[in-house]
């Protein structure tokens, strides 16, 4: 389907939010800012393929959401169990 | 029903960009993460039901993302929020904080 102007207002606000986000990637002083910055990240890429999926009209990238958010879930936590295991 | 699934569409958005915003204005790692977190799930939720009403032959799959999301979030903050408290950074202790204390 075409974007109506409504719809391209949605995809402009994951866009302000994706750039919000990769700045606090970039400038977070500890290393769990990072993590949370990137945990966001994935959880608005994941509301971006569903978008995607009905401009396309393909439901194929539903599943590719869903793929996604699992492979970054599992990153997540191996990532915040590696910061854990920093200290000991 | 092209108006209701184009209102959660806008609704899911704001919240999305404002959880984005709080990921920057909030001054400490726990704060951002509640920021961060909560509103992007919302706003995930959001959008999923947005675009079940723009394609209602989805609704299977997407009830699917939808109950993952909800799953998989809390987990992941919890754990990070975790990590962060045992990898030694203390909480941001203000004025609001003494009763605890």
């Amino acid at each position: 389907m075409t974007l109506s102007v409504l719809q391209w207002g949605v995809v402009g606000l994951l866009a302000i939010a994706i750039l919000l986000s990769t700045v606090r990637l970039l400038l977070g002083p500890t290393t769990p800012d990072r993590v949370v910055a990137a945990d966001t990240l994935a959880v608005i890429t994941t509301a971006g393929l569903v978008i995607l999926a009905s401009v396309f009209e393909n439901p194929i990238y539903l599943d590719v959401a869903l793929v996604y958010g699992a492979l970054a879930f599992v990153g997540t936590v191996a990532v915040a169990r590696a910061i854990e295991g920093n200290r000991e | 029903m092209n108006l209701a699934g184009d209102i959660f569409l806008l609704i899911g958005g704001v919240f999305i960009a404002l959880g984005s915003l709080g990921l920057i204005r909030m001054p400490d790692v726990y704060n951002r993460l509640q920021a961060g977190t909560k509103s992007a799930t919302l706003g995930t939720i959001a959008i999923l039901v947005g675009i079940g009403f723009h394609h209602p032959d989805w609704w299977a799959k997407l009830l699917v993302i939808a109950g993952f999301v909800l799953f998989t979030n809390p987990v992941g903050s919890s754990t990070i929020a975790r990590a962060a408290l045992k990898a030694g950074i203390e909480p941001l202790r203000g004025s609001n904080s003494k009763v605890e204390s």
